[in-house]
């Protein structure tokens, strides 16, 4: 009896293992004393965001002061005191068309977007309105097996944000067609990894305008003879090839370094090559994998906004590009409305990759 | 000290793992470092074999050469009188660390074995075989448990029943308990103990623990330091099977074979 007892005692197996498994239940504690933290990051952020709009406002205030009197001195010397006296006035008085042209206020900024949140409803009742009216229309043409009749009008804001939304999306999937599966085939293999290695490393600081003309070039011969507008493919191409690279070499640096204790695991097993990388190689893989995937989104993101600028594909590059050359007087602060969409976006894309990132990896990910 | 038995005191038929001038060379940039030399060893059938010696004395180089990971420089192993090649799942390995494949579970790491080792049993006979042994080493609750979710012990429990489930010729035991706190270790130990006493497989173990070498084995081989190490003594533990703790550790030839291992290592 003696003895039974000190066997259970000292393998109490089952029993102990029960404690553990506590251990991975969110900590109450844990998550209490994290909330002041909360509470700290958010007002340190929204007090150096009310020191970030001071320095903004005093910028601007100054090179306001700065443009307003290089016109004055300028129409002064030009055209005589009293012109210069009257342009004086009319700036002081706020009238738009004298008003000088410099980096604009956060309250213009706000006007701004206000504004292009009102065109863009303008715009959708009109599309809207133009839907109903041809949709009789259109459904005869449907009969006769002739094209729907569409909206071919000035896009909004808001439709620029998508279609370089759509841009990304293409893109970022071309990139992953591309690199994902090569990077598994370098990794493996020591013999490709030399092979490509040359062109990873001259090809991956080529700066996206020349990739942008290169893949013109092709698409152009390759689309000879159709009338399509191909801007959008090109663009979405550029995207790909110039965000790919950090996808491609994470992707064959995780499939290259998986610990050796889980390929002696595989070795002992004799598993063949298929359930070698499909049960152990890959999953290895996998937190390195979208690591260079979060950082192909942001890449992607960033290069857009250059490509459509310059390949003239409707998207927020091509607005920015718009604004700047049609000089209008509000034009300054939809160039920043931009911005911030554009930080805030690509902000939300980084946050989305991290979630998936997440839920993916068998490791903990750090934001 | 040479109480090396005569290969005649075995049986042949009885012998399931044969060392022939075991030698193991390792290049070095200054030249040869030979770790192991001209070993010869026989292990029988059913026993349960501890290998102890220093750090570097070649333990770990021996037993990753039976696994078939490590090539042999000179010399053979026979595994039931075929040469030993290369890696495989006749010879089931428990590794140091619990080397699970974190992005599976518990479940899952043994049926990674399983399938490869009886790929014509169905899928319900093959989940049955996991089920039995990972309730054996006490995670019948814990199966469906993520391996990074699991305890380091609990991870060496499923490393256990991974490599009992694959009903290998030969388990190889590479410190197994080493990175566990002793409670975890003492708990393990019984574990360890309680399958094989059922499944009786050959067992070679490598460890630094000298009670722990006592308490699991019928052998226990002494390992002279390297370059050039060599079996310096072997030591018979007899006492009888299944073993109960508390028995031995008041089992009167418990400290003699106690003192004639620290004897050894500390000579």
């Amino acid at each position: 009896m003696g003895q039974s007892q000190a066997t259970t005692s000292l393998a109490p197996a089952p029993k102990a293992a029960l404690p553990a498994l506590t251990r991975f239940l969110p900590d109450r504690a844990a998550l209490a004393r994290r909330a002041p933290g909360a509470a700290r990051t958010l007002l340190i952020s929204l007090a150096s965001m009310a020191v970030f709009l001071l320095l903004w406002q005093l910028s601007a205030s100054y090179l306001y002061g700065v443009e307003a009197d290089a016109r004055i001195a300028r129409v002064t010397q030009e055209q005589g005191e009293a012109a210069g006296a009257e342009m004086a006035a009319c700036i002081a008085s706020g009238n738009i068309s004298c008003r000088p042209n410099t980096l604009p206020f956060p309250g213009e900024v706000v006007q701004a977007a206000q504004l292009l949140l009102a065109d863009h409803r303008a715009i959708r009742a009109k599309k809207l309105a133009f839907r109903a009216e041809t949709a009789p229309v259109n459904a005869a043409r449907a009969e006769q097996g002739l094209d729907p009749i569409v909206y071919t009008g000035r896009p909004s804001f808001l439709d620029q944000v998508g279609t370089s939304l759509k841009t990304v999306a293409v893109g970022f999937l071309i990139s992953l067609l591309i690199a994902v599966p090569l990077g598994v085939l370098i990794g493996l293999n020591d013999t490709l990894r030399i092979a490509f290695n040359w062109m990873i490393q001259v090809f991956k600081p080529v700066s996206p305008v020349v990739w942008l003309l290169l893949v013109f070039m092709i698409v152009k011969t390759l689309t000879l003879g159709s009338d399509s507008d191909t801007s959008f493919l090109i663009s979405s191409i550029s995207v790909g090839l110039c965000a790919m690279w950090a996808t491609l070499v994470n992707t064959s640096l995780g499939v290259s370094s998986v610990n050796k204790d889980y390929l002696n695991v595989a070795r002992v097993l004799q598993l063949g090559i298929g359930k070698k990388i499909f049960k152990v190689i890959l999953p290895s893989a996998i937190p390195l994998i979208f690591t260079g995937m979060r950082i192909t989104v942001s890449v992607a993101w960033m290069v857009l906004i250059a490509i459509e600028l310059l390949a003239q594909s409707p998207g927020l590059g091509s607005f920015v590009w718009e604004e700047f050359q049609n000089g209008g007087t509000d034009s300054n602060a939809k160039i920043i409305v931009a911005m911030f969409v554009i930080g805030l976006v690509g902000f939300l894309l980084d946050r989305m990759m991290f979630w998936v990132q997440q839920r993916v990896s068998f490791e903990t990910v750090r934001a | 000290m040479s109480v090396l038995p005569a290969p005649s005191a075995l049986s042949l038929r009885d012998v399931v793992l044969d060392f022939r001038d075991l030698t193991k060379v390792y290049p070095t940039p200054t030249g040869e470092y030979v770790v192991l030399e001209n070993l010869q060893l026989q292990i029988k059938k059913e026993e349960f074999v501890s290998i102890i010696g220093h750090s570097g004395c070649g333990k770990t180089t021996l037993l990753t050469m039976i696994a078939g990971l490590n090539d042999i420089s000179r010399g053979q192993i026979l595994l039931n009188e075929f040469p030993i090649t290369g890696p495989g799942p006749d010879r089931g390995v428990i590794f140091q660390s619990p080397s699970l494949l974190p992005w599976m579970t518990a479940l899952e790491n043994v049926l990674l074995g399983v399938e490869q080792v009886f790929p014509q049993a169905s899928r319900a006979q093959q989940r049955d075989i996991c089920r039995y042994y990972l309730d054996k080493v006490g995670l019948g609750n814990a199966l469906d448990r993520r391996a990074t979710e699991l305890s380091q012990g609990m991870q060496q429990r499923v490393g256990i029943a991974r490599a009992f489930a694959l009903k290998p010729k030969i388990l190889l035991l590479d410190e197994p308990f080493g990175m566990l706190d002793s409670l975890t270790r003492a708990e393990l130990q019984d574990v360890l103990l309680e399958v094989w006493d059922k499944e009786k497989i050959t067992a070679i173990q490598i460890t630094h623990d000298v009670d722990e070498a006592i308490f699991l084995a019928d052998r226990v081989i002494m390992m002279t330091s390297g370059p050039r190490a060599q079996i310096g003594d072997i030591l018979d533990i007899d006492f009888a099977r299944p073993r109960v703790r508390k028995d031995i550790l008041n089992h009167p030839d418990y400290y003699g074979y106690r003192e004639h291992l620290i004897g050894f290592l500390e000579h």
